[in-house]
């Protein structure tokens, strides 16, 4: 009556094994740190004896991977940015002006002389002399469009140009707009990473979130100010002409133009051609230098384009100064001596040696194409994180204890039973969360505790009915076996409905609510495991062995 | 000896005053929903924006010296709050210091926080700096987590209710329902009426406490299908009443098992997950009574189909309905 085939029993005793062997590592939590960190560095090349030593702390046979902890445990900085997407509208139409300019002007014979007009910066404004030729123009500047690639947009064009009287008014598509957004985002977040990286901290966590959002979570990090400070810098470096300098802020620039403070200077201001020559963009590398005085500089050096760009600019405007900028201000103006045909260079400025480190880091990682407003920012201490795991590790034991003692009371040799179930279950909760790489969160520990009160309701469900079964009396081993076949639909509807609301958790949460949602929905999954076929297994063993006449559940 | 909670057989009469369960129900539901119109929730800053510092100091804290330290700044509304926990040491003085949002930026700055850490560790010279913990949330952030909350726990409500609905009858369904929305107005209501602080965790508290007082309940409706189909000829009312005597002693098991575990998580978890607890232990007892006193009275008021047999098996008696 009572049987489970062997190939059962093997399967059950297998799953419970592989799941506490990777759930192991979590039980000498700083020990696989170190070794996994050393290993790590080893690979990297830093190899030392005392690396070794380190590395050697955990056997490589066994696995290594553990719990990640998170930020409200471990401490660290959280930070969520917001991509200020328009702000790359504004660069597109800038880049633009040139091109637009320069085929109106081969078409002053319909269109007469151009004019560029004040406008918001997402769009250009031209004012033509003669409005006969309106048509002419409009079709000369949607001539510049390009095709968008877009999956619905057929027939899409990057810009839209239209008329308001005597002027042309050019902006992009709402396809390109939406194209643009996400390549703005995209970007963003590379950059982002990669000046995390540079840094070189501990798995941080870097997420788009929604369309224009990312997420960013650095453990071990003092605080969201340092780590703002690292991504928070836009790093836009551009070269462009100088048209004059002065002392005066509010000086009136003309059209396309603008006035921007120097970086070392104060109360020196230059006005500079808002249209770049060479950006940042097109640099392929920058790095720490000193210039021929033995100061801290950078040098830099252009791809192709660059290089011609810049090659040709100088070639043409020996004589003239050309500002460099860094996120509007002007580090430096010199004064271009001869042609640069080779298209790198070095920018002095007054710097210190770590300023001109990280100014090429930066100009390395890439300058952000677009501005990032932080909605969020929580910085916890590692202290206060130590603090709750060790609260909650004794909090845990105090429950699982109480929790083992009252079900032993209870159900006595069953409840043991129960009770190794349980234990087999909160390893192989860890076992999985360590195998899927999740992180323990502090409501995550809540979920545990939670799991370990639970856990048992499907083996009270269980054990409540082999009682009521014993009653209608048709022998221990009847019972039993009812007791699992009727209590199973029970323990079923309980146990999805909860699930769904730990998958609705996991979907609308974030960070330590969706901690708590993984451990609960894994907690689950392992209970119901453990009761149905753990405990069962354990019961019908010491069924076969002892074959007991009667039994008090 | 067997620990035993409930007797072997009980035969209580949970219907007796089914109208009075409700109307005590009802009236709890009223109280809870009239306290948080009258008092409202005390957000978090999750939900209404603003910036919270925990300090620490080694010194008493005195929250008079702090506000007065703070005063100049002008940070517009500031709540401190003096944090007591069995864990903490004599020189361990902790309080939580709420700044509301601020109007020109999204997120507080950095100079804020170095502004707010000078001015206090002047005022009280036992302050441990840096701050052991600053968060801070803009209040675009802040109405966006609002509205995910509520859509969650409305979401998950609706998920039960299906599911409920294709597992059992409709009645079922909604006697489920029914207690699940008593669950979680008693709950907001004990928030707002202590004035607990009311953040994102503690909407992942109500969900969980959706998820147990579901638990409870389809236990006991898994019963009374099962005794509706075992006994024909008894009423509703008594085989509701067989069935949640039947399941009394588990429902109480494992309520004592849970509650066992959450209290020790209360008083030994530190004061951080404080709030999510305590909403979770109010819940459990809470998700109990009302599997009890509210899913199953509803179930018994609603009526239920009783010819739980296929139609094919009562093709003779088709006639019989119409009396019914």
């Amino acid at each position: 009556m009572l049987q489970i085939d062997t190939w059962k029993r093997v399967l059950i005793w297998l799953v419970c094994v592989i799941g506490l062997i990777l759930a192991l590592p979590n039980a000498f939590y700083t020990r696989v740190e170190q070794s996994n960190d050393a290993k790590a560095a080893i690979e990297l090349g830093i190899d030392t004896p005392e690396m070794q030593a380190e590395a050697a702390q955990w056997p490589n046979w066994l696995p290594s991977s553990l719990v990640n902890l998170g930020l409200d445990l471990r401490g660290g900085a959280h930070l969520l940015a917001e991509v200020q997407v328009g702000d790359v509208y504004e660069s597109r139409m800038e880049a633009m002006w040139p091109e637009i300019r320069d085929a109106l002007r081969d078409e002053r014979a319909t269109v007469g002389t151009i004019r560029k007009q004040e406008s918001a910066p997402d769009e250009i404004r031209v004012r033509i002399s003669q409005p006969e030729g309106m048509s002419r123009a409009l079709e000369v500047v949607r001539g510049l469009a390009r095709q968008v690639q877009t999956l619905t947009g057929v027939g899409a064009t990057d810009i839209e140009a239209r008329s308001e009287g005597d002027t042309i008014v050019v902006q992009l598509s709402e396809a390109e707009k939406l194209a643009t957004d996400d390549r703005t985002v995209r970007q963003s977040l590379e950059i982002v990473r990669r000046r995390i990286d540079e840094v070189g901290t501990r798995e941080p966590t870097i997420q788009r979130q929604g369309a224009d959002r990312i997420l960013i979570q650095v453990p071990g990090i003092g605080s969201a100010g340092e780590l703002k400070e690292i991504i928070g810098t836009t790093a836009q470096l551009t070269f462009n002409p100088v048209v004059g300098r002065g002392t005066n802020p509010d000086a009136v620039p003309g059209i396309g133009e603008q006035v921007l403070p120097s970086i070392d200077e104060t109360g020196l201001f230059y006005t500079v051609e808002s249209a770049p020559v060479v950006t940042g963009e097109e640099l392929v590398d920058a790095q720490p230098a000193f210039d021929q005085n033995g100061r801290p500089a950078v040098s830099f050096r252009f791809n192709t384009s660059g290089a011609r760009k810049f090659g040709d600019y100088t070639l043409e405007n020996i004589g003239q100064p050309f500002a460099i900028i860094l996120d509007d201000e002007v580090i430096s103006a010199p004064v271009i001596q001869s042609h640069i045909p080779g298209g790198s260079g070095i920018i002095t400025g007054n710097f210190t040696v770590e300023e001109s480190t990280n100014l090429a880091v930066l100009l390395r990682a890439g300058a952000l194409p677009a501005g990032l407003e932080f909605l969020e920012e929580r910085t916890i201490g590692p202290e206060l994180g130590q603090d709750s795991i060790d609260a909650g590790k004794v909090a845990t034991i105090v429950a699982f204890v109480a929790v083992l003692a009252f079900m032993a009371l209870s159900y006595g040799l069953f409840g043991l039973f129960a009770n190794i179930a349980l234990i087999i279950n909160v390893g192989l909760l860890f076992g999985l969360l360590s195998l899927i790489g999740a992180t323990l969160t502090l409501p995550g520990i809540a979920g545990i505790v939670l799991t370990v009160g639970m856990a048992v309701d499907a083996n009270v469900l269980i054990f409540e009915r082999i009682r009521e079964e014993l009653k209608s009396a048709r022998g221990p081993a009847r019972a039993i076996e009812l007791g699992y076949e009727k209590a199973l639909s029970a323990i079923l509807d309980a146990n999805v409905t909860t699930f769904i609301t730990a998958v609705i958790l996991f979907a609308m949460g974030s960070g330590p609510v969706r901690g708590f949602a993984i451990t609960l929905g894994l907690g689950i999954l392992t209970s119901v495991f453990t009761a149905i076929f753990v405990t069962r297994l354990m019961i019908v063993i010491w069924f076969e062995r002892r074959r007991p006449k009667t039994i008090e559940v | 000896m067997r620990l035993k909670l409930v007797p072997q057989n009980t035969s209580f009469d949970f219907f007796s005053r089914w109208k009075i369960w409700l109307g005590i129900s009802a009236l709890m539901m009223i109280v809870a929903f009239t306290s948080f119109m009258l008092q409202g929730l005390n957000f978090g800053i999750d939900f209404r924006g603003g910036t919270t510092i925990r300090t620490q100091s080694t010194q008493e804290i005195d929250v008079g010296v702090y506000r007065d330290a703070l005063a100049p700044l002008e940070l517009g509304d500031v709540t401190i709050t003096e944090i007591f926990d069995p864990n903490f040491g004599p020189d361990e003085n902790v309080a939580m210091i709420r700044i509301q949002a601020q109007e020109d930026a999204e997120a507080v700055t950095s100079d804020v926080i170095t502004q707010v850490g000078e001015v206090l560790a002047a005022a009280d010279p036992g302050l441990k700096l840096p701050f052991e913990s600053v968060e801070s949330v803009g209040p675009k952030v802040s109405g966006e987590l609002i509205q995910t909350a509520v859509i969650a726990v409305v979401l998950a409500i609706g998920a039960v209710l299906v599911y409920i609905w294709l597992r059992f009858e409709w009645q079922f369904a909604l006697g489920a329902v029914a207690a699940l929305v008593h669950d979680v107005i008693l709950t907001i209501g004990i928030f707002s009426e202590l004035q607990i602080r009311f953040d994102l965790a503690i909407i992942a508290a109500l969900l969980t406490i959706v998820g147990y007082s579901l638990n409870d309940t389809v236990v006991v409706f898994d019963r009374v299908r099962e005794n509706l189909r075992k006994y024909k000829k008894k009423d509703l009312k008594e085989v509701l009443n067989i069935s949640i005597n039947e399941t009394l002693s588990r429902t109480v098991m494992t309520s004592v098992t849970t509650l066992l575990a959450l209290i020790s998580l209360y008083v030994l978890g530190g004061d951080v997950i404080r709030g999510f607890v305590f909403a979770m232990i109010w819940g459990v007892i809470v998700g109990t009574y009302s599997s009890v006193f509210v899913a199953s009275t509803i179930l018994l008021w609603l009526g239920v189909k009783r010819d739980w047999s296929k139609p094919s098996n009562n093709a003779g008696n088709q006639f019989a309905n119409v009396d019914a």
